[in-house]
């Protein structure tokens, strides 16, 4: 296989539509979802739970749960159709060219199996490395995303470490046999702010040296502003908003994004300001509702958002919203305060 | 806000055993702080810092090892009698992290807000009760139909808002929100804090409000102690705290936290904090006042230092 270069699509998925079969009817969790990732880069998706990420990026892994049905799109890692792969096919590349890393570091070790032996595991079974060598590669991992005394900690079992130290070894059992895409399902979220800080940048400095690109989800807009070079916003299924970092924080279209942005406080936020409420919940995805999903939230919704779904508008080449907000014809509404003004004020301050 | 001191916390400590012969674990050491009347107090620190631990501590969920906690002029640790008991209870009340933990799942909304003015026996007819508990359902943004269905028929965020009606139908002075935003999602957690902040202007709440996350924090107290390794380490208002911190796990922690900001938050420098040894018996480490309601935790030797710099 070639080389990717820099900027290259390295994995390209299209229109991908997936649902649940439950009890109550079938739950249309994906509803044509396309984004690509290029070689090198770090590709951050955002939403509220249940919009959709992390079976997005399942489907990508193909670790959907057995009533998962897919119904139409097509996932592509360098050039070779995944979504049609055999389990067995897929599991060539499943750890090896492709890693995940899970939420809750916790659960993601094994409780009674050591640590060394969890990093080895990989080794011996993807790359088939003989004993030593694969205790070796592991010291060296475990040296490389900071675990202090690896020789010593080697033998120790997970509840031994804490939640910033176990992220730390699932970040080198991904890395182990050297992946080129880095999947982080909210790598964070469970961990302190201050471990936080360390692990993005373990992260970072892990894919600037493996030349790594990586998919990142999470609903904490600090973190996508830390690491992300482009960002998808999903909303219910659906890609809603994606452009690169700057514009999704700088010039935001879509309604939803708008919300997000002002929902949680941030440092400069003061105690006047109050804080953007998204009124009601998800929509009911069993029956998904007519024409856009965010209508019933959104306080700028118009007749037509009950009526149609919005195609991507393109706002520049990179930059593309789905809503009836950026057609020709809808009025001129512009970003709503106060993040009007929270944006002029970030764009007015020296970095 | 008054200047009345609601709550009052002397040199409180909470140290526990694993097994007898081994070392205390300090989960709260020498604490001292004081809540105003209506005021906002943000406790704020990493998880196992001592933070729920000093909540549950005040609010008398677990027995001081020593020190004394004041409220309402009343001296509240150690064994009260049954009245007194009850008069502490019905006027502090408690929020959870976890709504989905802390709602029985087989009580009906109603007798999970009403159990505590029943104990405290508040309002003794059944009318008065319930027309008390409407009241509190309308306050927090549910309706009355809520109140006959079970707790697994809500989402997350009405979940957190039952539990707060539980919490005020009893009329307290003061609560103490122990994360009670953490466990929901982003778009439900800005529900709560609103209606957190619009109950404490409607009713002068006072609330001592517990969270890792500081940008919230600094939102939503007047006041806020850092809290690293069971101490208090630094205590000020909220925008000096964040303008001008001083202690250096402060500094730390201030520096780990991500901004929404692209061109700022890629240039981000995060500042390492090491954990120092413990403060020996003779470095008499306390808050100390660097500048007028802005506490500092120093030992003698680094207080000296510092005065002369």
């Amino acid at each position: 296989m070639n080389e990717y270069q820099k900027g290259e699509r390295i994995l390209d998925v299209q229109d991908l539509e997936l649902g649940f079969n439950t009890y109550a009817g079938q739950v249309q969790a994906l509803r044509g979802v396309s984004f690509h990732l290029n070689k090198g880069e770090t590709l951050a998706i955002v939403g509220e739970s249940g919009s959709g990420k992390s079976v997005t990026i399942k489907t990508v892994t193909k670790l959907l749960a057995p009533n998962a049905v897919i119904k139409g799109g097509s996932i592509t890692y360098k050039g070779q159709d995944i979504l049609n792969m055999t389990d067995k096919q897929f599991s060539q590349l499943r750890g090896s060219e492709i890693s995940v890393i899970f939420q809750d570091p916790l659960s993601s070790l094994d409780p009674v199996m050591k640590i060394g032996k969890q990093i080895t595991e990989t080794l011996r079974i993807k790359l088939k490395m003989p004993r030593e060598q694969a205790k070796a590669r592991a010291l060296e991992l475990m040296a490389a995303v900071g675990i202090p005394e690896p020789e010593k900690r080697f033998d120790e079992f997970p509840f031994q470490f804490s939640g910033g130290m176990r992220q730390r070894i699932v970040i080198a059992i991904a890395l182990a046999c050297n992946p080129e895409v880095l999947i982080c399902d909210e790598p964070t979220t469970a961990l302190d702010v201050t471990i936080q800080s360390q692990i993005l940048e373990l992260i970072g400095e892990l894919q600037r040296k493996n030349d790594l690109s990586v998919i990142f989800i999470t609903h904490d807009l600090g973190v996508v502003a830390n690491v992300a070079d482009r960002v998808c916003v999903m909303y219910a299924g659906k890609i809603v908003e994606t452009g690169t970092v700057e514009e999704i924080f700088y010039d935001p279209r879509h309604p939803y994004t708008w919300s997000l942005l002002t929902s949680m406080p941030s440092l400069a936020t003061s105690a006047e300001d109050k804080l953007t409420v998204i009124p009601g919940s998800l929509p009911n995805m069993v029956h998904p509702p007519k024409g856009d999903a965010f209508a019933a939230r959104n306080r700028f919704a118009m007749k037509i958002d009950f009526e149609e779904e919005p195609p991507m508008f393109k706002i520049s080449d990179t930059h593309y919203a789905a809503t009836w907000l950026e057609h020709p014809d809808a009025p001129k509404i512009g970003i709503p305060e106060p993040l009007k003004s929270r944006i002029a004020a970030q764009l007015a301050r020296e970095v | 806000m008054t200047d009345e001191r609601i709550l009052e916390v002397k040199h409180l400590c909470k140290f526990f055993y694993a097994g007898k012969h081994s070392a205390p674990m300090k989960a709260v050491n020498d604490v001292s702080f004081h809540i105003n009347r209506g005021e906002t107090l943000g406790l704020v620190g990493e998880s196992g810092c001592g933070k729920t631990t000093t909540g549950r501590t005040v609010i008398r969920l677990y027995q001081p090892t020593s020190g004394e906690v004041w409220f309402n002029g009343k001296r509240i640790d150690g064994k009260l009698n049954a009245e007194e008991a009850r008069a502490v209870t019905s006027k502090m009340q408690m929020v959870f992290q976890d709504p989905v933990a802390s709602l029985n799942p087989r009580m009906t909304v109603e007798e999970i807000i009403c159990e505590g003015v029943k104990i405290n026996n508040l309002y003794p007819s059944r009318e008065e009760r319930r027309k008390q508990m409407y009241r509190m359902l309308d306050m927090v943004g549910l309706t009355r139909e809520h109140a006959t269905r079970y707790p697994h028929e809500f989402s997350g965020g009405q979940r957190q808002r039952i539990c707060i009606a539980r919490a005020l139908i009893t009329q307290p002075d003061m609560i103490i929100a122990d994360e009670p935003i953490s466990a929901l999602d982003v778009s439900i957690q800005a529900q709560i804090l609103n209606i957190l902040s619009d109950l404490r202007k409607e009713l002068g709440l006072t609330i001592l409000f517990i969270a890792h996350d500081l940008s919230v924090v600094k939102y939503f107290s007047n006041r806020v102690a850092v809290m690293n390794a069971g101490r208090i380490v630094e205590l000020s208002s909220s925008r000096e705290i964040y303008d001008a911190p001083m202690h250096d796990y402060t500094k730390s922690l201030l520096s780990a936290i991500p901004v929404p900001d692209p061109r700022v938050e890629k240039k981000r420098k995060r500042i390492s904090y090491d954990r120092r040894q413990d403060y020996g018996p003779d470095d008499h480490p306390q808050l100390r006042e660097v500048r007028p309601e802005h506490f500092v935790l120093m030992s003698d030797s680094e207080w000296e230092a510092y005065q002369k710099a």
